[in-house]
């Protein structure tokens, strides 16, 4: 009887680095092309829609597809950060999603009514747009508090509680867009009213990229410094990879648990600050679109590294964006556009596993073959 | 700095795909050349829509994909849609794409795609653009939907006529006009047959959720309904009366063939009767757009679906004699008096309801259990 089992590569040749990576994506296009041609679709032609869609003719100085790619980037940017600063500490935020809902509630909160209640604060952008800012970080990191608090002191497992956190907030959320702040010029139909357009994010010339890009921007470099540059970062690392040693060092787990997550929840509430700010100008059906789960996919492709969450959560727009080609262009049925795109994360996703690892072949009496 | 090993993987697999889209450049290319020499390119008017929800769904979706087929089928017209585009950040990306590819006319079917159909249809003076079931229109907008409060009346008689536990059950979506306009008619007709009947509402918060829909049609059936009505897309209410031996009500499309004989019938619609004309009147160059359509039971728009076999003929000849009142515009559901839950008069014997208000609708008539949750 022959087994196989995985065996950690002690030191993995160098060629591994170019040939995994290769032979991933060489799979990758194959199989997701037999599955198109099983649907009768031309590969090629499908993957060349998917680009075009994507990026479009960024050589030759055309923005608008790529424009559109960097607005889907944006709340995964953010909200992969977000996850990934929990994650460095293994502490599992599954809750980005409420974390976004409550900081776009938040935001739409102050350009809704803080004008009419505090007439005297200055109606403009900059102003506006940092006193949204504020009260987005804060709601998201005040509803990433609750499951902090829960596991520092009560040690509850911080994976359900953010998880059911989510529908509490998702919910309230709905009741307030089709409720108490439904608009009320807007003959009953679901939706707040529109802001002032003085909280408008800014955008760049004709597209729909905002100031929010910038913020995600700024928070890598932030996160970057963060884990590179602080004691703080150090102690969450350590806490995450040797929680033994860490309290042996005396690194209070208590603290880093609340700081943790004070961050990470205000991160996801800024990316719920510019999707509502930055493109939908009022609270309506579709703030929540699965970015705050999505963002678990950023933040492990890309290993944790604020860096790689900026490109991957680019890349993983781009892989959304150019699949709706699948359907607009080919012609073919969404489910066998979701189908392409989750071949394409499995085998990009699988294939690190054999530059780490390698199988081994043995028969039963344990002799190896391979 | 360091990237993560699989970063590097999906640019590899990103510059893979872009050594496609170097291939791509050429056909296109190709294509257009194909154009300014074209034959027929003029001539082929391109129709594209955008479903919420997926074409499988058997309702809402399902019945635009119908008038889809049906204009497909038109000479000289192509189509193309995408389904599952949620409300939200993606819809005018989609939008704005399906222009760009130079479609002629762009069909957006959910009421969140309004305000993205809006700001695309500003940019592209020279597309008509559709939107289904919502109130905003531009010069090159319009805003369509049907009368479905006619029919749901009708379902009501038929229901009203059928239960013997007067207690009715509704699945409903979410507390917007277009729902509470429906809740209504559809007791205004129970109560006309059978005034001791009452109409019970369950909200779901969802247009489409198949667990969402079985387990407020399962608490309904609990509370002794032995008819389950419902303004929700898929076919699950109808499933779980039928598993407990009850009736049901179906929406969008004619569910028998997916639930059996407890369908008593359903409000439906019939797309193919506003698009083919639409999309004919376009091609002729003699659509206006900016138009503000409403259709009722005359345009065929919406209309009834088969009668299940426990239907009664005496409610079939009345459900048909009243009808045929309505097409011929001899009687209307919205007609006073109408009285709402509290006992208050909202329509006057005499009057009838303007459109306007209509659209606006907040309030509950006498009959219906249930709330409004407070706006």
């Amino acid at each position: 009887m022959i087994r196989f089992r995985l065996e950690r590569r002690i030191d993995p040749p160098r060629y591994l680095s170019w040939a995994v990576p290769v032979a991933s994506v060489v799979l990758a296009l194959v199989a997701s092309g037999l599955l198109l041609l099983a649907f009768g679709a031309n590969p090629i032609d499908t993957f060349a829609a998917m680009w075009d869609g994507a990026f479009g003719d960024i050589f030759g100085g055309e923005v608008y597809s790529v424009s559109e790619t960097l607005v889907r980037a944006t709340p995964l940017m953010l909200t992969g950060l977000a996850v990934a600063v929990a994650f460095k500490m293994k502490f599992w935020n599954i809750g980005a999603e409420g974390q976004l809902v409550m900081g776009g509630i938040a935001a739409s909160a102050v350009a809704l009514f803080l004008p009419d209640a505090a007439p005297w604060i200055p109606q403009t952008l900059v102003v506006y747009g940092l006193i949204m800012g504020g009260a987005a970080i804060l709601a998201g990191a005040l509803w990433a508090l609750i499951p902090a608090l829960l596991k520092a002191y009560l040690n509850v497992s911080e994976i359900i509680v953010t998880l059911m956190l989510n529908y509490i907030a998702i919910l309230w959320y709905s009741q307030l867009f089709t409720t108490s702040w439904k608009d009320p010029e807007g003959l009953g139909f679901p939706g707040s009213a529109l802001f002032p357009e003085f909280t408008w994010l800014p955008r760049f010339s004709n597209t729909r990229v905002n100031v929010a890009l910038l913020v995600g921007l700024v928070a890598a470099v932030g996160v970057w410094v963060l884990f590179a540059k602080t004691r703080a970062g150090y102690e969450i690392r350590l806490l995450g990879d040797n929680p033994e040693a860490a309290r042996f060092a005396g690194v209070s787990v208590f603290r880093n648990i609340l700081l943790v997550m004070l961050i990470s929840g205000g991160l996801a509430g800024l990316a719920g600050m510019g999707e509502v700010a930055g493109i939908s100008h009022k609270l309506q059906q579709g703030l929540s679109a699965n970015n705050g789960f999505t963002a678990i996919i950023v933040a492990w492709v890309a290993k944790l590294q604020p860096w790689a969450i900026v490109l991957v959560s680019i890349l993983l727009a781009a892989v959304f964006v150019g699949g709706d080609q699948i359907q607009m262009t080919m012609g073919l049925p969404a489910s066998v556009a979701q189908v392409v795109q989750g071949v394409m994360l499995f085998f990009v996703l699988g294939g690190d596993i054999f530059s780490q690892y390698r199988i081994r072949v043995s028969r039963e009496r344990g002799e190896v073959m391979a | 700095m360091k990237f993560g090993r699989l970063s590097a993987l999906l640019i590899a697999l990103l510059l893979a795909l872009a050594a496609c889209g170097g291939d791509d450049a050429t056909t296109t290319t190709g294509a257009a050349i194909d154009t300014t020499n074209g034959t027929t390119s003029g001539e082929v008017t391109k129709v594209a829509f955008v479903y919420v929800a997926p074409i499988g769904d058997l309702g809402w979706t399902y019945s635009h994909e119908q008038g889809r087929l049906a204009v497909e089928a038109l000479d000289g017209v192509e189509t193309s849609y995408i389904e599952n585009v949620p409300e939200g950040p993606d819809a005018e990306r989609v939008i704005r794409e399906f222009a760009q590819a130079g479609n002629d006319i762009i069909i957006t079917t959910s009421f969140g795609f309004m305000d993205p159909t809006l700001t695309v249809a500003a940019e592209f003076p020279d597309v008509q653009f559709v939107h289904v079931s919502g109130y905003k229109s531009a010069a090159n907008m319009s805003n369509i939907f049907g009368r479905m409060y006619q029919p749901r009346y009708l379902t009501g008689m038929i229901a009203g006529a059928q239960t013997e536990s007067n207690i009715i059950g509704y699945v409903a979506a979410f507390p917007i006009p277009e729902v509470i306009r429906g809740i209504n008619a559809f007791t205004l007709g129970v109560q006309s047959v059978n005034p001791d009947a009452e109409v019970r509402v369950v909200w779901t918060n969802t247009w489409f959720g198949p667990p969402e829909e079985k387990e407020a049609a399962e608490a309904l059936l609990d509370a002794g309904a032995d008819v389950i009505a419902q303004h929700q897309d898929t076919t699950e209410p109808q499933k779980a009366a039928a598993d407990r031996g009850a009736y049901s009500v179906g929406y969008n499309t004619d569910s028998r063939s997916f639930v059996g004989d407890s369908l008593l019938t359903a409000p439906i619609w019939n797309w193919a009767s506003k698009y083919v004309p639409l999309v004919e009147e376009v091609r002729a160059g003699t659509y206006q757009g900016d138009e503000s359509w409403w259709g009722g039971l005359d345009t065929g728009v919406v209309d009834l679906a088969s009668y299940g076999p426990s239907v009664t003929q005496e409610t079939i000849d009345l459900v048909e004699a009243k009808k045929a009142e309505i097409i011929a515009g001899d009687f209307d559901v919205f007609c006073g008096p109408i009285i709402d839950q509290a006992g208050t008069e909202q329509v006057a014997e005499g009057t009838c309801m303007e459109d306007g208000d209509m659209l606006g609708m907040s309030f509950f008539v006498k009959g219906v259990v249930g709330e409004i949750p407070a706006g």
